[in-house]
């Protein structure tokens, strides 16, 4: 029972961190975006290119940050990532989500969105290959905090939590302490409106994909880090993170939040009940439970 | 040569029920603008509903209720409504984007649920032990395939009129009323939840209907046939032949259908035996490029909504 | 005359293409002076204070700020150059509080901001008050207020006002209308587009009658103060300007 509760949180810290971005995508552009959890992918794979890149061009790095199997190559790698991953999320938009926008075509973004996560996760099985995928060879021994219940936590899971509490403040500071925060808010709530107060709406999109992106790839990181590095990974997190948001409530960041370490400790906690097998089955009841209980979400507000 | 036309058969029979599929989504997204995220579970239900519901007795799970075919052809198809009508009720009131995040989570819990529940469905290992009707009577060669494809075509064909009609009628405008101006519909006094409810369940028995003959085709159902690639197809035969138009619907059905058949046989034929493993990443690829690109540069498909025959040229099915 | 800030000619402007609401509209708004644009319902006066704050494409027609060509400038940009704008309805953000508001309408205000702010509560107590409250928890009056110092943040040469009496009390709307009085006699340039005619016309200096998006007529708004022409238009029973508008 502590041991799942353990694990749903660290599940839920990187699912958190991919629905943020998920929650303003569809707040701001007002699609679903299928291929979000591409991101993830895309965030992931960039890191083990740019670990294996920093260590083979500074070897000093590889030296691992004891007692975790973080090396400091990989740290520099995460940043980089989220650079990378950013801007493949501006990019994306720029030659696809964009287009179909500027055609007036709104619900046909999520067709688009549907359509990039199958090219996307199905070039990065071209390049890196079907097979899994780790940042680490080594096994990464768990420290046991009781014998009776068993219970193991890995430094590495410690971590993740801690990563991903700081960005989420982080990023509550930029929302709740900064005018460009409030410049994001004010897009999501009244775009026209945001326009008319001086706010550039493209430059605000642009902003909202690097923030997206750049959380997306650390949510994969961390992923990849709790279990392994697959190209179909976007396809398995997808549904989780969808299901984060409508906890939420669609647009709201704290919602997603909490959404995410929601659906992760509710997977984690149907482990107990039910056979392993139905764990992707459950974001979904979540999903129904929400639209039955509180059509909103925790956090939403209606809006058409 | 007699295996060409077999093979034709054979080709033009699945072409045949996706293109009833794609009838069904057709009036969800081209006429209602309604997004359909999990095509394939509503299809699988109607599957699944028609082999457990006609099949004989199976050791381990539901089945063998053996009622006649069309009864359980029937059943399949209201597993199908069924499960739309509860996933619509959920989401239809909210905006658009619940409705496809829900249909999502539908195709993956469906599958999910087919893949553990032995006791429900026979598991991984799928659904047995159905005969096909009038097998006894026509055997199992050539004749059945080619009298099972003209019944296919013909329910196909039935399919479209009841679609063409339902179009053209005082209800078909207001579907297309509610998809372009919500507030206006609702205005005349019309609810649109309902309106969409109703487009949303009448395209999932649809198909359902593809499915239940898709089973019957097969003779066999498992969670391999309900992988979401199957949702992908059936979209990109929708948005390729034409969102909106039923010709275009079942035009683009037996391109998108033929492409991915020749492609995958080119890849398999042609592909160095090391690569093998990669020709489905390919063949997704390119369909994902279809689904984008026709977005980008031809939204409206290849035969574009209109009531009024297009000049591209006919569907291969109607000639 | 007074010098002319806005000068708007032959503006043709919708919301979907190839269906206008606006058929060649032209209008003046000078400095100094509240001008008042009336007309029934679906005349086209919002649409023309949307095209001018550049929210809705302009497809034929000029418009021009400080004799400076405008026309397909982004919303941002023209605020940028000193046009404001205060929509009738969803005016200010409500999930942010007061002061988030303001400080989001002083982004373009730069060393100047600080005093702008302190000027801005000043002159509006009632919201100074508030600053860490939800905008969404203001009244209607007040909702009206914050709006109108949210525009006049970015220091505006031009502020328009889309019927900001609207659904107001009696008494809120009347304070709102003197506040855009009190806003030309200060030097702005002030468009204002009213339901309330009579008391608008009032403290208007110059009135434009618009009518199915075109111009009808055009007079100082004294002139029109218990004319009849006006009553006439809005009910319909005078002949409609012909087709070429008053361009």
């Amino acid at each position: 029972m502590i041991q799942n509760v353990i694990d749903g949180v660290l599940t839920g810290s990187y699912l958190s961190l991919g629905a943020i971005g998920l929650t303003l995508v569809m707040h701001i552009l007002r699609f679903a975006n299928f291929s979000h959890a591409e991101l993830l992918s895309l965030g992931a794979y960039a890191a083990l290119v740019c670990d294996a890149l920093v260590t083979a061009l500074a070897p000093v790095l590889a030296i691992k940050l004891a007692p975790l199997s973080l090396t400091w190559a990989l740290g520099l790698a995460i940043v980089l990532s989220m650079v990378l991953t950013g801007l493949s999320a501006v990019v994306i938009d720029r030659l696809v989500f964009r287009r179909v926008r500027e055609r007036g075509a709104e619900l046909s973004m999520v067709f688009a969105s549907f359509g990039m996560a199958l090219v996307i996760r199905n070039i990065i099985g071209l390049i890196f290959g079907l097979s899994p995928k780790l940042y680490s060879q080594e096994i990464a021994f768990a420290t046991v905090l009781s014998f009776d219940p068993l219970i193991l936590v890995k430094p590495d899971q410690v971590f993740v939590l801690l990563a991903a509490l700081v960005l989420m403040f982080a990023l509550h500071l930029v929302l709740s302490r900064t005018t460009f925060g409030y410049s994001l808010r004010a897009v999501a709530e009244n775009p026209a409106l945001a326009q008319i107060n001086g706010v550039n709406l493209a430059r605000t999109i642009v902003a909202v994909w690097l923030i997206g992106g750049g959380l997306a790839a650390v949510a994969g990181i961390f992923y990849g880090m709790s279990h392994q590095i697959i190209p179909v990974m976007g396809r398995d997190l997808v549904l989780p993170i969808f299901a984060a948001t409508i906890v939420g409530g669609i647009g709201s960041v704290y919602g997603a939040v909490l959404g995410g370490f929601i659906v992760g400790l509710a997977g984690n906690l149907a482990l107990l009940v039910l056979p392993a097998g139905y764990t992707p089955s459950v974001p979904f009841l979540l999903i129904l439970a929400v639209l039955i209980l509180r059509p909103h979400g925790l956090f939403g507000e209606a809006r058409a | 040569m007699i295996g060409v036309i077999s093979y034709l058969v054979f080709f033009a029979t699945t072409a045949s029920i996706l293109a009833i599929a794609v009838l069904g989504l057709n009036l969800q997204w081209g006429n209602t603008g309604l997004f359909n995220g999990g095509v394939v579970a509503f299809f699988g239900a109607g599957a699944y509903g028609t082999l457990i519901l006609g099949g004989a007795a199976q050791a381990g799970h539901l089945g063998g209720y053996g009622l006649a075919y069309p009864l359980a052809l029937l059943g399949g198809m209201i597993a199908a409504g069924l499960m739309a009508w509860i996933v619509g009720l959920l989401t239809l009131r909210l905006r658009h984007d619940y409705l496809a995040i829900a249909t999502f989570g539908v195709a993956v819990a469906f599958e999910n649920l087919m893949r553990n529940a032995e006791w429900l469905a026979g598991g991984a290992k799928g659904v047995r032990g159905f005969e096909r009707p009038l097998r006894s009577a026509l055997g199992d060669g050539f004749i059945y395939n080619l009298l099972f494809f003209l019944a296919v075509l013909l329910i196909l064909i039935a399919v479209y009129l009841f679609l063409e009609r339902l179009v053209a009628s005082p209800f078909g405008r207001l579907l297309r009323a509610v998809r372009e101006d919500e507030e206006a519909a609702a205005s005349l006094g019309k609810s649109p939840a309902r309106l969409r409810l109703t487009a949303f369940v009448t395209g999932s028995v649809i198909l359902g209907l593809a499915g239940g003959l898709y089973g019957t085709f097969y003779a066999f159902v498992s969670p391999q046939d309900i992988l979401p690639t199957l949702t992908f197809q059936i979209w990109a035969m929708l948005i390729v032949g034409g969102a909106g138009n039923n010709r275009g619907a079942i035009f683009g059905a037996f391109l998108i259908w033929g492409a991915w058949t020749a492609s995958g046989w080119a890849l398999s034929r042609f592909a160095p035996v090391e690569a093998q493993l990669y020709t489905g990443s390919l063949q997704f690829v390119l369909i994902g490029c279809v689904i984008v690109g026709m977005l980008m540069w031809r939204p409206q498909g290849l035969l574009p909504e209109r009531l009024v025959v297009s000049q591209r040229g006919k569907p291969p099915s109607v000639q | 005359m007074a010098e002319t800030v806005l000068e708007a000619r032959g503006i043709t402007a919708g919301y979907v293409p190839d269906l206008p609401i606006l058929r060649s509209v032209s209008l003046k708004v000078a400095a100094g002076q509240v001008t008042l644009i009336v007309g029934p319902n679906g005349a086209g006066k919002s649409t023309l204070i949307k095209a001018i704050a550049g929210l809705l494409p302009v497809s034929e027609g000029r418009i021009t700020l400080d004799s400076r060509e405008i026309t397909g400038i982004r919303p941002d940009q023209l605020t940028a150059r000193g046009i404001a704008y205060v929509p009738q309805t969803d005016n200010i953000f409500r999930g942010l509080t007061i002061r988030q508001n303001l400080d989001l309408a002083l982004r373009g205000a730069g060393a100047e901001g600080t005093s702008r702010l302190e000027a801005l509560l000043a002159q509006f107590p009632a919201l100074a008050e508030k600053q860490r409250d939800r905008a969404g928890t203001l009244s209607g009056g007040q909702r009206q207020f914050l709006a109108v110092a949210m525009a006049l943040a970015t220091a505006p040469r031009l502020i328009m006002m889309d019927e900001p009496s609207a659904g107001l009390s009696p008494k809120a709307a009347e304070e709102v209308l003197i506040h855009a009085r009190g806003l030309a006699d200060e030097g702005r340039a002030v468009l204002l587009v009213e339901q309330n005619v009579k008391q608008a016309l009032r403290l208007a200096d110059h009135c434009y009658v618009l009518a199915e998006g075109r111009n009808q007529l055009d007079a100082p708004a004294r002139d029109l103060l218990g004319d009849t022409v006006l009553g006439e238009i809005y009910l319909g029973k005078r002949r409609l300007a012909p087709e070429s508008g008053a361009a």
